[in-house]
């Protein structure tokens, strides 16, 4: 039987239970001392039985199934016909894949004549296993539900354990997201570690020279590869924390300044939202317009300047649109931080004869530091971390360069282009994208501590 | 009974000397509307050059928003609609030829609950000589500086130690430090709203012996909910119920003898 | 104590004034330049938006032929008796309708005629036949669709290969320019002239629904035990840290994690929108967790109160009071939440939604494609098709976007109470 079919099995058996259990409960309201006000709804014995039959099924379900398609590859590699397989594991291992894809029907075809007699092999294999999921998860869901039924009673507390239970579930749905965290950290650490086994970790965040080649086979000519990601770490600065931060700092700061102190509020109420739409945007559609109208103009000013290495595709083109797409971020944070300086502070010191702009910049702006410091620290984060742009509109070459006209590469491209292709996913090419993924990681993580730790600290301040 | 009570307050303080009646700001027929309400009502008052006038009444009743009035701090609220006639040494203060920030250094304000600005002490009394031009070198505005936290009687308390931050500082402190701060950009007129309300008995003596030293030199309007302290620093007295002037004159007389029903009512504790 | 008497400032000093001025005029610039801030942010988002509407507007509108072609005197032998039922479009797909289309357009249009349509032209015959098989027994004049370099003729006045050619052909009558509905119901295609956004638009919706009913219950339950019941110890609050730092990890390193663990090492089938979601909605979950808990906090502690005070258990005050009150901030930024997904290329580009899916997905396993990456995909393309259909389907795109983030906010409008 198929997963969802089982699946949907258990789902009735549970309804089942649930109805059953229900009935038998409903006939407790007048009995013993449960007379008049039994403890828990009948409604909470139904359920009571329904998730006792229900979820141990399911569970096992849910675990059978990557153990059970192990188990079938491993009787496909211990019968007969397997003992003809090649010693050469890579081989050997695309052919086992052959056979399972045959045997699952997703291929039609083989390349490989012996994966044709093994997917006979698996397939009956996987019957075998099949079933046996299929009997062990039925008996488990019908051992559930009976358990569950002869323990209820007029004077079982069928509420409280199911409220148990939901609270149970209520924690592990929490959990799942520092399973998330843990989830990505390991598998970018196990990946990296291999990668670091291959290329040491002092050339690739240290070397100057970026050029990801490795070699198919062995006797490739240009197998040797340089994983130097100097080049890259500096274009995605140059990108993000520079060119893009001189776009929406100014831009971002005077908005919000404008909008707290001058703006009359009908008007703060529209422009507002206007300039969070910029944040909506998705940032393909930024990129697609940086690349079809913002690059073309920049490189054709460059030209005009006579600026040596101008191409189609430049730093400068990626970081104006970043910067347009980050203006947003900085502007809301200096706008709440802005907002959070006690109004006393301002009448303070309109009341002594200054200016409105002379408060904003005197009094309110170095009040207001902290929390624009960690607005500006959260956009940055942002702007590294931004792969679409720079993939569109920046290059693929690694360049290290001064030069805004000139087309540099970032990590986030980096990581788009040497996972693209059929790559063997040992290579270190692939690998050296966990690498990046991994710097990446950290660096915008430590960039989010710091600047909500800044946050916090200025808001207790004022508290 | 009540009568005496508040009269001995008053003589247990030097007797107040002849008062001057000189103006130095005079409104007339002045309301004040925040949107559709009306918060102040017709109101029309003297205060003298070298007085300390005191605004009594209840809560809500609107003096606060008539000596915001003085300076012009309305006009940073959105809604708000000034009517009637507001005069400094003869001048219009609303009118096209007052500069709003050059009234705001003539007449200065200390806020109920002090607000120093998170800088140092020494920035924060400096603060308003810069922005002014008042100081033409360094030295000048030292000097500025050093007088002013004088004149507000914290410099002995704080010569030491200048660049720490004025938030620092206790509550009655920082409200001398507000004071010193007024006084730095060499205001003729001091607006002060409840200054004391937020402090304790010891800060709040304090700042009364200040009120009573800078008389001389600047004209004081002080705002208060507490009538005692109205009887001890102030040489005239207004008090102000639901937006309206109820009366207006010498603070003993109005203390010992107010011509209005209300006012005895207030003074004699009926209500308020 | 009264002082003697001091020099006021003289503030009609003509130094001072001068002051004075320059101060206002300080004043007026920073200001001018606050507002100019504003001004040029909303700018660039008005021309970004024009530009991609001017240059998608063309995309909605293609070019068609008219042919008229004599389907009873044509090689197709088919009995419009037939065609009822189910085996009406085998019938009809098995039919050669290519002869008779190149026969009245070499005809009726010039030797170069067949050149002049599209590829999908004979889908449209066949859509024609199935809709009224009594035309096998006439004539019919059918409007078909344009190739590509007739259609980028129509749109542009000046081309120089297919101008003449579509200015004769206007005038004969024989070519309009319509609204293309095909636009909107066919998948990716390589000719520009016939590609549509239906495949991706369904594989957009396969995966927003994986991202929804995952993310929705778990980001809400998460918040519900964090506000609820979790005691404050170490426990919690690295759960707390862990979920305001994922809100903030980049899109791309979630795809890194949905290769090398749903890819690789559960072997979950690659470009499959059920992949797809799974990957987004760890990314959303974080937002939903976050929305929902400032939703949950605003509700009074009196209401929670009075429900306990009636006897209600903790889940009962929770599921029964709490939540309900708490759902259209809830609500608000789940939507918010899944906008942003519906957005979102980098990490789907990343499990392998990259590939040329020519027909939309039959179901949760199937490879699958994404508005956004197709989107991409498209960008690749040189010929001059591509930009305008690129274009409109960014307008496509930003107008769901706008749809939803519209719901958000008539929502949190609506129903944001002030306690």
């Amino acid at each position: 039987m198929s997963p969802l079919a089982i699946f949907f099995v258990i789902i009735g058996l549970g309804l089942l239970g649930w109805i059953s259990a229900r009935t038998r409960a409903s006939a407790f309201a007048g009995v013993g001392e449960a007379k008049g006000r039994p403890h828990s709804l009948p409604a909470y014995h139904g359920w009571y039985v329904a998730l006792w039959a229900a979820l141990p099924a399911l569970l096992f379900l849910a675990l059978w199934a990557p153990l059970s398609s192990h188990l079938t590859m491993e009787a496909v590699v211990k019968s007969p016909p397997a003992a003809t397989l090649p010693a050469f594991e890579m081989q050997r291992n695309a052919i086992l894949a052959e056979a399972r894809e045959l045997a699952e029907g997703t291929r039609t075809a083989s390349f490989n004549p012996q994966a044709g007699a093994l997917a006979e092999t698996y397939k009956a294999a996987a019957v075998r296993y099949d079933l046996m999921g299929t009997v062990a998860s039925l008996l488990l869901a019908f051992a559930g539900g009976a358990f569950a039924f002869s323990r209820i009673g007029p004077a079982f507390r069928a509420r409280t354990r199911v409220e148990r239970l939901v609270m149970g579930g209520l924690l592990v749905a929490s959990l799942i997201a520092i399973l998330t965290t843990i989830g990505i950290v390991l598998s970018l650490l196990f990946e990296s570690l291999r990668f670091f086994s291959m290329v040491s970790p002092f050339e690739f965040l240290f070397g100057l020279d970026w050029s990801p080649q490795t070699a198919m086979r062995a006797d490739q000519a240009g197998s040797s590869g340089a994983f130097g990601a100097i080049p890259l770490f500096w274009g995605t600065i140059f990108i993000g924390a520079i060119i893009a931060m001189l776009v929406a700092i100014p831009l971002g700061l005077m908005s919000a300044i404008y909008l707290t102190q001058y703006a009359k509020p009908a008007v703060r109420r529209w422009m507002k939202p206007l300039l969070e739409m910029l944040a909506g945007v998705p940032t393909v559609v930024y990129g697609y317009f940086a690349a079809l109208t913002v690059a073309p103009a920049i490189r054709d000013f460059g030209r005009m300047l006579g600026i040596a290495g101008t191409s189609s595709e430049s730093a400068l083109a990626a970081g104006l649109v970043m910067g347009i797409m980050i203006i947003p971020f900085v502007s809301s944070m200096a706008d709440d931080s802005l907002n959070a300086v006690p109004q006393a502070m301002r009448d303070g010191s309109l009341a002594m004869g200054a200016t409105s702009s002379e408060t904003i910049r005197k009094v309110l702006i170095p009040a207001a530091l902290p929390g624009i410091v960690g607005g500006v620290l959260l956009a940055v984060s942002r702007a590294i971390g931004e792969t679409m742009i720079v993939v569109m509109a920046a290059g693929l070459a690694a360049n290290l360069t001064l030069n805004p006209f000139a087309s540099v590469t970032t990590v986030t491209t980096q990581i788009v282009q040497l996972l693209t292709g059929d790559q063997e996913f040992d290579s270190a090419k692939t690998l050296a994208a966990f690498a990046l993924g991994l710097v990446l990681f950290i660096v915008t993580l430590l960039l989010n501590i710091v600047a909500l730790r800044v946050v916090k600290k200025y808001r207790e301040a004022y508290e | 009974m009540a009568d005496d009570m508040i009269l001995s307050e008053a003589v247990r303080h030097e007797r107040p000397d002849p008062v001057e009646t000189e103006r130095k700001m005079s409104a007339v027929g002045v309301s004040v509307w925040y949107g559709e309400k009306k918060a102040i009502d017709q109101v029309s008052i003297d205060v003298g050059r070298e007085n300390v006038t005191a605004f009594i009444g209840p809560s809500g009743c609107g003096k606060s928003t008539f000596l915001r009035t003085l300076n012009r701090m309305n006009d940073t609220i959105p809604n708000a609609r000034v009517a009637g006639r507001i005069e400094l040494d003869g001048e219009d203060i609303y009118g096209p030829d007052m500069d709003v920030v050059q009234l705001r250094a003539r007449v200065g304000m200390v806020f109920q609950k002090p607000n120093p600005f998170p800088k140092s002490i020494y920035e924060n009394v400096a603060y308003g000589p810069r922005i002014h031009g008042l100081a033409a070198a360094r030295a000048d505005l030292d000097e500025i500086v050093e007088r002013s936290l004088q004149r507000a009687g914290l410099w002995e308390e704080v010569r030491d130690r200048l660049q720490e931050s004025g938030t620092a500082l206790s509550g009655g402190q920082q409200q001398r430090l507000c004071i010193a701060r007024a006084i730095a950009v060499d205001p003729e007129v001091i607006l002060m709203d409840e200054p004391c309300s937020a402090l304790d008995p010891i800060a709040t003596a304090k700042i009364e012996e200040l009120i009573h030293e800078l008389r001389g030199r600047y004209a004081i309007v002080i705002v208060t909910h507490n009538m005692q302290q109205a009887a001890r620093v102030s040489q005239r007295t207004a008090f102000f119920h639901l937006g309206e002037l109820i009366e207006y004159g010498e603070t003993s007389e109005i203390f010992t003898n107010p011509k209005v029903e209300r006012t005895k009512d207030y003074i004699t504790g009926r209500y308020g | 104590m009264n002082s003697p008497s001091r020099v006021p400032t003289d503030w009609r000093d003509a130094a001072r004034q001068q002051r004075l001025r320059r101060r206002y005029a300080a004043e007026r610039r920073f200001r001018l330049l606050g507002l100019g801030a504003i001004l040029l942010s909303a700018g660039f988002l008005a021309f970004l938006l024009v530009t991609m509407a001017l240059k998608g507007a063309s995309g909605f509108v293609h070019a068609e032929v008219r042919l008229d072609i004599d389907f009873a005197r044509s090689a197709i032998f088919l009995d419009p008796a037939m065609l009822k039922g189910e085996n009406a479009a085998t019938a009809v797909g098995a039919a050669d309708v290519d002869t008779p289309i190149a026969a009245a357009a070499t005809a009726q249009l010039g030797a170069e005629g067949v050149r002049l349509l599209s590829d999908t032209a004979a889908q449209t015959v066949r859509r024609a036949i199935l809709a009224d098989p009594s035309i096998l027994t006439r004539q019919a004049s059918l409007w078909l669709p344009a190739s590509s370099g007739l259609d980028a003729a129509a749109k542009d006045g000046d081309d120089p290969r297919m101008g003449p050619v579509y200015a004769r052909l206007k005038q004969s009558g024989r070519v309009r320019t319509g609204f293309n509905g095909a636009f909107l119901s066919s998948a990716d295609a390589t000719d520009p002239a016939s590609v549509g956004i239906w495949g991706a638009f369904k594989g957009s919706l396969l995966t927003m629904i994986v991202t929804l009913a995952l993310a929705f219950p778990i980001g809400v339950l998460s918040a519900v035990y964090l506000e609820e019941y979790a005691p404050r110890n170490r426990w919690t609050d690295m759960i707390e840290v862990s979920i305001n730092n994922l809100a903030a990890v980049p899109s791309i390193i979630f795809g890194l994690l949905g290769l090398a663990v749903f890819l690789n090492t559960m072997n979950l089938p690659r470009s499959a929108p059920l992949v797809g979601g799974l990957t987004l909605a760890l990314m959303t979950m974080p937002v939903i967790v976050i929305a929902s808990r400032n939703a949950i906090k605003s509700v009074p502690p009196s209401i929670r109160d009075a429900a306990l005070g009636v006897g209600a258990s903790k889940i009962q005050v929770v599921f029964h009071h709490v939540l309900p009150l708490a759902l259209p901030g809830i609500l608000t930024g789940t939507i918010i939440g899944m906008a942003r997904a519906l957005g979102e290329t980098a990490p789907l580009l990343m499990i392998g939604m990259r590939a040329f899916i020519a027909a939309p997905p039959g179901d949760l396993a199937e490879p699958a494609t994404v508005l956004p990456v197709q989107i991409f995909l498209w960008s690749d393309e040189v010929s001059r098709g591509f930009v305008e259909k690129t274009s409109a389907a960014i307008l496509v795109l930003l107008a769901f976007l706008m749809a939803m983030n519209g719901i958000a906010i008539y929502l949190r409008n609506k129903f944001e109470k002030r306690w």
